[in-house]
């Protein structure tokens, strides 16, 4: 299982990262491998703004619906519409070609509240016993 | 939830050792997958998978008798079954519901073999045992002496016939025999809930582990997977087979469900009979259809269907259809909109999507 150390993760198995002012998301690979096969993702708009933490689309196996959470504010500046046709990439590539949207930070003293990679590989170890 | 502990069939640990994820299934701790639904849904159309499905219940019933007992209880003609043939039928309730979707083998003139659905096992026999009285029959539940397997797939007929000793062609849809796999006696059957040609088995579980994987020894070059209930339940819906407890259960009636076909009014008095009768008569004011999303988006069970702005009904089943690469599923629709071509809505968590009513099965295979 891979934790990349240059991104800052959620509870909610999302990751960020930060080049600039602007933040990448997409989940990890523990979350894509916990779904299983991904068959649809629901993406926002570009120009959309979200808070940090709320829900910003959802990420669909064939058993189940899962909720995305935005791991920092900000607004909606790309989305993966690779991901409309080829939604296996988020199980295939997680931390890459399988990305979700990327935003314009509205606040970086948010990132405290994120997990580092070594936080987040202790908080998965803890969920897996 | 509750806290009792969960049944496991005589698999558990090879379904473990396979790397199979478990999920609390009605009770029963069972395989969700292996590989992946996905994988192991196209394995079952293309080659061939494997199923434990030895949750499902069985149950005898004996006597001189029991022919008229079960046509009393279910609305298909157990008249018509001869020795070594099996058939899909309903278990009524008396307003022309399911207590269960079952299949009706029969072994002799006075022994019959019912497959019941897992988790309505105890209601069925319950149900059978207190209409009983009046005939010289009797039921058994005999599900803990069965493990029961599913080979399916165009290539489980080729896979399993080295391992038995019946010849398995001769074996027609919805016959069986009594053999052997790889030395076990088994009820070697025909039949399937995936809509590809394959068998079922049951035999004394003390073996499972062994037959189980023997057949996948045997299988493996050909193609042939370990299966969970993720595929299983996208291969039946892609056949439009009904589940209970989504699809049917005790407030939809046999003629709502499509299954016009497992309804033999004419086969004299059964429990049910008169509220079919009535509504075939009448005519139905709904019926289970099959659709297709054209919005993109997934429908499931319990999502809200609409109709020019009003709730019509509630999606039965729904998933993406792997082998199709559609997004499928069942609801019920008033009658009048239940054509072929008709759209409507469902809500797929605050977004209205557009569905259509397609012709079913989704996926019928070529014989």
């Amino acid at each position: 299982m891979a934790y990349p150390e240059e991104l800052y993760y959620t509870k909610d198995h999302e990751w960020l990262r930060v080049e600039g002012d602007e933040g990448t998301i997409g989940i990890t690979e523990f979350a894509s491998d916990a779904l299983g096969d991904v068959v649809y993702v629901e993406l926002p708009d570009v120009g959309e703004k979200f808070q940090q933490g709320k829900p910003f689309g959802s990420v669909e196996s064939v058993k189940s619906v899962n909720e995305l959470f935005i791991p920092i504010s900000g607004e909606i500046v790309a989305i993966n519409s690779e991901l409309v046709d080829a939604p296996e990439l988020v199980n295939n590539a997680p931390y890459g070609q399988g990305w979700m949207i990327r935003v314009k930070i509205g606040s970086k003293t948010e990132i405290d509240a994120l997990l580092t990679s070594s936080e987040y590989e202790d908080f998965v170890a803890e969920q897996s016993e | 939830m509750s806290t009792e502990p969960l049944l496991t069939t005589a698999l558990n640990k090879v379904h473990r050792r396979l790397g199979a994820r478990m999920v609390d299934f009605g009770g029963w701790d069972m395989p969700v997958q292996y590989s992946g639904p996905i994988d192991e849904h196209k394995a079952v159309r293309t080659a061939a998978g494997i199923f434990d499905v030895s949750h499902m219940g069985e149950i005898e019933i004996r006597g001189p008798q029991a022919l008229e007992l079960i046509q009393f209880l279910t609305s298909n003609d157990a008249a018509k079954l001869v020795d070594g043939q099996a058939q899909y039928s309903a278990l009524t309730t008396a307003e022309g519901g399911f207590v269960d979707d079952i299949l009706v083998h029969r072994f002799a003139a006075d022994h019959y073999f019912l497959c019941v659905n897992a988790s309505n096992t105890p209601k069925d026999f319950a149900w059978i045992s207190s209409h009983s009285a009046p005939y010289d029959a009797e039921a058994a539940n005999v599900s803990a002496d069965y493990t029961q397997l599913a080979v399916q797939g165009p290539k489980a007929i080729s896979i399993m016939q080295p391992l038995v000793d019946v010849d398995l062609g001769a074996i027609k849809y919805y016959w069986f025999t009594r053999g052997h796999v790889d030395g076990v006696p088994a009820i070697i059957a025909r039949t399937g809930y995936t809509g590809e040609d394959g068998v079922e088995i049951y035999f004394e579980p003390s073996e499972s582990e062994r037959v189980y994987d023997r057949i996948l020894e045997a299988g493996a070059p050909l193609g042939l997977k370990p299966c969970g209930l993720a595929a299983r339940n996208t291969l039946r819906l892609e056949a439009k087979m009904a589940l209970y407890g989504n699809d049917i259960d005790e407030t939809t009636t046999v003629y709502e469900a499509d299954l016009a076909w497992i309804v033999k009014l004419g086969k004299g008095e059964f429990l049910g009979r008169d509220a079919l009768a009535r509504q075939k008569e009448e005519g139905i004011r709904r019926k289970l259809v099959g659709f297709e999303m054209i919005d993109r988006g997934i429908a499931r069970e319990h999502y809200s269907v609409w109709i020019d702005g009003v709730q019509v009904g509630s999606v039965t089943s729904g998933s993406p259809a792997p082998f199709l690469g559609k997004n499928i599923g069942l609801t019920y629709l008033p009658i009048e909109k239940t054509a072929v071509g008709t759209r409507f809505e469902v809500d797929l968590r605050g977004r209205r999507a557009a569905a259509e009513v397609v012709p079913t099965p989704f996926y019928k295979r070529v014989r």
